[in-house]
């Protein structure tokens, strides 16, 4: 029998389960609640810190200010004591320019591929935009699926380009974006989360957005995602890492994300080898709320690097 | 209050605090009796905490820049705006007064002082760069000019008496030149100030120019000094409550100036003019190059 688009749809679902949408809302809803002070929120902080994907991504970034990117990533911040983040995240043209000033200081140069932020072109294209960004340096490669084919039922197709890239990759790790903004429901993103990770390997990530819709990583599809982490991790014992990227642009936000992972998938994905976040004014704020914490008094924005006005 | 009506339940108000633009509980959820001057209870009051200072500071300064970058003359426009608000609503504002053990004539002196007041900085808003800016002799081939800036977001701590016309003969002054205050009402009477927030909101102000905090100075003096984020503190303070100021504000570099006011003499002229604006903005000097 042909398999139609809807047969492969009851088909995929019924292998991966629903998602229950009002009990992931109620749950995340908790998270908010949690009361992490002192000690633990300067722990909290500071891995948050270790965690960021600090994240340049705009049609007028030049080799300067990936320069400028790049030793903020390295010194975040006047104290020593505050850890490097986990990547720096740039268009494949900056990553030799990205890894001249961070390679070989363990910030990792993660590169965006595979026709970001659409994904709207030729695979072979697309492949060939995965190799580049390897060739350049690139020690991760962040991809965009196919929501075309996603959504009109083409989930093998989704897959087997998911796997060329992996293959592409070589050594380099690989973080697929489902973009849950553009798939609309739960179910779905549960689908493609299990569809990308069927192919990949342990240490690869699964991230939810581009950060150029509207709607970008919340507590809830960052629930429905690290649930998938955890059901194919019993299943499969493959751990697979999670990036939520966009929107997240408090240090009150970050924590709260913390919470979800500490209590979803516990411990073992408290560190950046399984968790980032894609981040470019978080990593300010929290430096900010770190030394609140080691202060005492509330900081002005402006003493982070802040491209902010006088105010 | 009028008597109520028999059967009728009584329909009382929470009164809210005015931060950015929107009417809200402390995130603390706490409150504070507040009794009017007969001992009856009138309220609970927000007893706001020093996140809720945080939260106000993070309003102040994302209505900062719209702010100073208006034009004199509309900050002006919307001072004397503000103005008219409050004389058209004056009876409500006396009356709060009253309640709160103000004499009536004293009350409705200091309304008309207040609006008056208004309308003197309404009137100082397009003329104090006149004053306080300058062109400056130099001996190279310079044109050297001195222009005002506003500093920022500045604190406001107001006086239990006169409660209202403390806090507009304080905050007016600090907005006419383009900051934005966040203030602390009167720990003892701070339902005016609460009646004061509901009258910005309908006036032309934007959201977060000026936001108003109930509770207790105790709790919130401290975290105006040290808060970093605050370029100045403008206060009317005790002497402990002065050096507590001072030193909190030192780590931060913190413009600290104290209202020195007292009893009648915030009714007087005295209590106004160009003194309280030059406080509250940082001057800039500039060197352009002429040719010889």
């Amino acid at each position: 029998m042909p398999q139609t688009p809807h047969t492969a749809h009851a088909r995929l679902l019924d292998e991966v389960g629903s998602v229950d949408q009002v009990g992931v809302e109620e749950r995340v809803a908790k998270f908010a609640t949690r009361s992490i002070k002192k000690a633990s929120k300067v722990w909290g902080l500071r891995t948050a810190v270790s965690m960021t994907d600090l994240t340049t991504l705009e049609g007028k970034d030049t080799p300067g200010k990936i320069e400028s990117l790049c030793r903020k990533a390295l010194r975040p911040h006047d104290d020593p004591d505050i850890p490097t983040v986990a990547a720096v995240c740039v268009y494949p043209s900056m990553v030799r320019h990205a890894k001249a000033h961070v390679g070989g200081s363990g910030v990792k140069v993660a590169s965006v591929a595979t026709a970001f932020p659409s994904g709207q072109t030729h695979y072979r294209t697309r492949l060939s935009e995965v190799r580049g960004a390897v060739a350049d340096g690139a020690d991760e490669v962040d991809m965009v699926i196919n929501r075309g084919a996603f959504l009109s039922g083409e989930y093998s197709r989704v897959q087997d380009e998911i796997a060329g890239v992996v293959e592409a990759c070589g050594p380099a790790a690989l973080k697929v974006i489902l973009e849950v903004s553009e798939l609309e429901t739960f179910d779905n993103i549960r689908m493609a989360s299990f569809l990308a990770m069927g192919v990949l390997r342990p240490g690869d990530f699964i991230k939810t957005s581009t950060g150029k819709t509207a709607l970008n990583a919340t507590l809830a599809n960052n629930q429905v995602m690290i649930e998938a982490i955890r059901d194919f991790f019993l299943d499969t014992g493959i751990a697979i890492g999670m990036k939520p990227a966009g929107g997240i642009k408090t240090a009150k936000q970050a924590l709260q994300f913390l919470i979800a992972v500490k209590e979803t998938l516990g411990d073992a994905w408290l560190t950046r080898r399984r968790y980032r976040f894609g981040a470019s004014s978080l990593l300010n704020d929290l430096l900010r709320q770190i030394e609140k914490e080691k202060t005492g008094a509330y900081q002005a924005p402006y003493y982070f690097s802040d491209a902010a006005e006088s105010y | 209050m009028s008597p109520p009506s028999p059967g009728r339940i009584p329909v009382t108000k929470t009164p809210k605090v005015y931060v950015g633009g929107a009417f809200v509980r402390s995130e603390s959820a706490r409150t504070f009796k507040v009794s009017d001057a007969t001992g009856a209870f009138f309220a609970n009051i927000p007893q706001c905490t020093r996140k809720d200072l945080r939260n106000a500071v993070e309003a102040a300064a994302k209505a900062g820049p719209g702010w100073a970058r208006r034009s004199p003359y509309n900050r002006a426009q919307i001072l004397y705006r503000l103005a008219e608000m409050l004389e058209a609503r004056s009876g409500e504002l006396v009356t709060s007064l009253v309640r709160f053990g103000a004499r009536e004539a004293d009350a409705a002196r200091g309304m008309a002082v207040g609006v008056d007041r208004l309308i003197h900085y309404a009137g100082w808003a397009d003329k104090y760069e006149q004053l306080l800016g300058s062109v400056n002799p130099v001996a190279s081939a310079h044109f050297n000019f001195t222009v005002t800036e506003p500093m920022g977001v500045v604190g406001v701590i107001a006086p239990d008496s006169p409660p209202l016309l403390g806090l507009l003969s304080m905050l007016a002054p600090v907005i006419a030149s383009g900051n934005t205050v966040v203030a602390l009402a009167s720990e003892k009477v701070p339902y005016p100030a609460i009646l004061l927030g509901e009258m910005l909101a309908t006036s032309d102000l934007p959201g977060g120019v000026v936001n108003i905090l109930t509770g207790f100075r105790r709790e919130l003096v401290p975290t105006f000094a040290t808060h970093a984020h605050l370029r100045a503190v403008y206060a009317a303070a005790g002497a402990d409550e002065r050096k507590a100021l001072r030193l909190g504000a030192a780590a931060s570099v913190k413009r600290v100036r104290f209202a020195d006011w007292s009893g009648k003499e915030w009714f007087s002229d005295s209590a106004q003019g160009l003194g309280p604006i030059r406080d509250f903005v940082e001057l800039k000097t500039t060197w352009h190059p002429i040719g010889s």
